[in-house]
């Protein structure tokens, strides 16, 4: 996976909580035996009517998000499906940052896994970030801080595994074959 | 020191251990399905990995099966990935049911009627109900492609050791409440988010009354509680489940077995990091109103009024939650029409759940509004069903009567609820567009979903059944 330490962006406020991977990526574009293209159907049914026409009021149909990278949401991000469609549709859309009060355990891993920084805020900070307007901010993944654009720093804070496995955009199955003779001790032992 | 189950199997698995590191957790049994896996697949390919231990892993067809026609699937896309599972076994040498196979089935169904299902395992598959097999006292949980093809390439997963939940289940299940209503009333008082970094282990006198299949059903919706497992200490009920199934041991190595399992169970006085109470006694038939899990009340309530909620960001949930479903705050649940049901999915299609079922219709008629289907949880299930004469009162009173699979609780596959239509539904989430764009999913019991079916509404399972004249 791809390294991932300073982004900078705009935020895209998503004003809901408890967003599901159901709502990330629908049921009927599970079914390509690719990682890649999933990005075109991100929010699918809160993008498009079902004439397939945008939905002016989603914010992703809204320009000036566009070119953002950074995606900011109430608590429970990403609850339900452990879909990794999940991730891969938000990482081939455009985003590497998603910023939210809490995450769904299996959602905040698979993000892990795809160079995709998940950072916990606090409910009251997540709101303040929600509240301003085309807000830019600099991410700093090895220096654990959200800098906005009015020089207001938030601190967050990250397992230091998953953070070197971030920044260095390790593959985790190389480094766990490191530890063949632990493996194989074990299953003798289990014999 | 007293432990609970969760530490003893969580500290027999470290393969290996470090501080500032997760533990790197070793895996006992690797479940497959179509839908999760071909990404896993073609990334060993890529990478020129093997699998280190097919005898570790199962999978099975479920997601994208057709429930009939099966002869000719007509969705090429599922066609390729149903084929693609195929392939992927044969190369790398992993047993699978496939769409023949009498043992196909939904996953989380099949493992537990095989005996692959067994206390004391870690078990994983790409697939959140795996929670499912925590019911076995087992540490079951969903995982995400990549790392299926990290267990694939290492049998080993580095997880971080999770936070302690004892969910303590007092007093007595009244008249008419089920395994169902006791999770959704679980979900709904303590919210979706919950168990988020928690293993869950449920407790109490009401839980060890239950038998395997309705524990099952329990655990299987830890997940919409944000706990990635949920489990329960097996007992006599866990022993004389498995005792016969084809993958546990068999005579005097199985009573051994039985004795080691018995013993995993949480000892007295181990210290959870988190407990909470809820009374059997309080719980009624549920139902979800909304587009989430814990968006449900007793059937005797009504919909909450957005002024019930004290949060601002729970009120615009609310109000989107009513608007989605086309509901009214205030409006009482039985006046809810239904014009599609559904008796399937991991959560409820085992025999008992189908007995169930027909116990509430057998004699009855589905109401002309509505649409009905049954759709077995596996080919067993089907043919134990069709043993015992339960397809004949589904098919008398206007269900149809389908092949095994997860079918309309996702519907990947063409079993869909028809846009603005609603539907009464014995799966696990109600989330916008689940059951096909513009469904709109009221989840509950098997016997509630029945007499919905019969009255083309909601209804309260327990007066339907006390005057079988009609209500």
């Amino acid at each position: 996976m791809e390294p991932i330490n300073e982004i900078k962006s705009v935020i895209t406020p998503l004003n809901q909580k408890n967003v599901d991977t159901d709502q990330i990526i629908s049921k009927e574009f599970l079914k390509r035996i690719e990682r890649t293209g999933f990005g075109q159907y991100l929010f699918y049914h809160w993008r498009f009517d079902a004439q397939g026409n945008p939905i002016k009021d989603f914010i992703l149909n809204d320009d000036r998000y566009k070119d953002s990278t950074i995606l900011v949401a109430h608590e429970n991000f990403g609850c339900g499906s452990s879909r990794e469609h999940a991730p891969w549709s938000i990482l081939d859309y455009g985003f590497r940052v998603v910023i939210a009060p809490s995450f769904a355990d299996i959602f905040y891993n698979n993000c892990m896994k795809n160079g995709i920084l998940p950072i916990k805020l606090s409910v009251e900070e997540v709101e303040e970030l929600l509240r301003k307007e085309l807000y830019n901010v600099e991410v700093n993944l090895e220096t654990q801080t959200v800098t906005g654009a009015d020089g207001i720093v938030y601190s967050f804070d990250i397992d230091p595994y998953q953070k070197k496995m971030l920044l260095n955009g390790w593959d985790e199955i190389s480094l766990t074959f490191q530890y063949e003779d632990q493996i194989k001790a074990y299953e003798l032992r289990k014999a | 020191m007293a432990k609970t189950i969760i530490e003893k199997i969580w500290d027999e698995h470290i393969v290996y251990e470090e501080e500032g590191k997760p533990d790197l957790l070793y895996i006992d049994l690797h479940l497959l399905h179509e839908v999760t896996s071909p990404q896993a697949f073609e990334g060993l390919r890529l990478n020129n990995r093997k699998v280190r231990r097919p005898d570790l892993c199962y999978a099975t067809m479920d997601h994208n099966v057709p429930t009939r026609n099966r002869e000719q699937i007509t969705d090429v896309i599922a066609r390729t990935q149903i084929n693609t599972l195929q392939q992927n076994c044969e190369e790398f040498g992993i047993p699978l049911a496939n769409m023949d196979h009498p043992d196909q089935g939904i996953v989380h169904i099949i493992g537990p009627e095989l005996g692959l299902t067994q206390p004391g395992k870690t078990i994983v598959c790409g697939d959140s109900h795996t929670s499912t097999h925590g019911a076995f006292g087992a540490i079951a949980f969903g995982i995400g492609t990549s790392e299926v093809e990290h267990v694939l390439s290492t049998q080993t997963l580095w997880q971080a050791r999770p936070k302690t939940m004892e969910i303590k289940v007092t007093g007595e299940l009244g008249y008419g409440v089920a395994a169902k209503d006791i999770i959704l009333a679980i979900i709904s008082k303590f919210g979706i988010d919950m168990g988020t970094g928690y293993i869950v282990e449920y407790t109490g006198e009401a839980i060890r009354k239950l038998s395997m299949e309705e524990r099952m059903t329990i655990c299987n919706m830890s997940i919409e509680a944000g706990a990635r497992a949920g489990l329960i200490s097996p007992d006599e009920t866990t022993v004389n489940f498995l005792r016969g199934r084809e993958h546990v041991p068999t005579g005097e190595a199985f009573e051994k077995e039985a004795d080691r399992w018995l013993s995993l169970a949480s000892d007295e006085g181990a210290v959870y990091d988190k407990t909470v109470e809820i009374s059997a006694d309080e719980i009624e038939p549920f139902v979800t109103w909304g587009t989430n899990p814990s968006m449900g009340s007793g059937i005797s309530n009504h919909i909450p009024y957005t002024k019930d909620f004290s949060e601002t960001s729970d009120q615009q949930a609310h109000e989107k939650a009513l608007a989605y479903m086309g509901l009214e705050e205030g409006m009482p649940l039985t006046d809810i029409a239904i014009s599609n049901v559904f008796i399937g999915s991991c959560t409820n299609a085992r025999l008992s759940d189908l007995r169930t079922a027909a116990s509430v219709i057998e004699g009855r008629k589905v109401h002309p509004n509505v649409k009905a289907i049954v759709v077995p949880g596996s080919q067993t299930v089907k043919k134990q069903a069709e043993q015992e004469g339960i397809d004949k009162i589904f098919l008398d009173a206007g269900f149809e009567w389908r092949e095994s699979g997860c079918s309309m609780c996702l519907a990947m596959n063409d079993d869909v609820v028809p846009a603005g239509e609603h539907c009464a539904s014995t799966s696990n989430r109600n989330f916008e567009g689940r059951q096909g764009a513009g469904s709109k999913t009221h989840l509950m019991s098997p016997a509630m979903a029945a007499a919905a079916a019969i009255e083309g509404h909601i209804v309260d399972i327990r007066k339907f059944q006390l005057s079988p004249a009609g209500i």
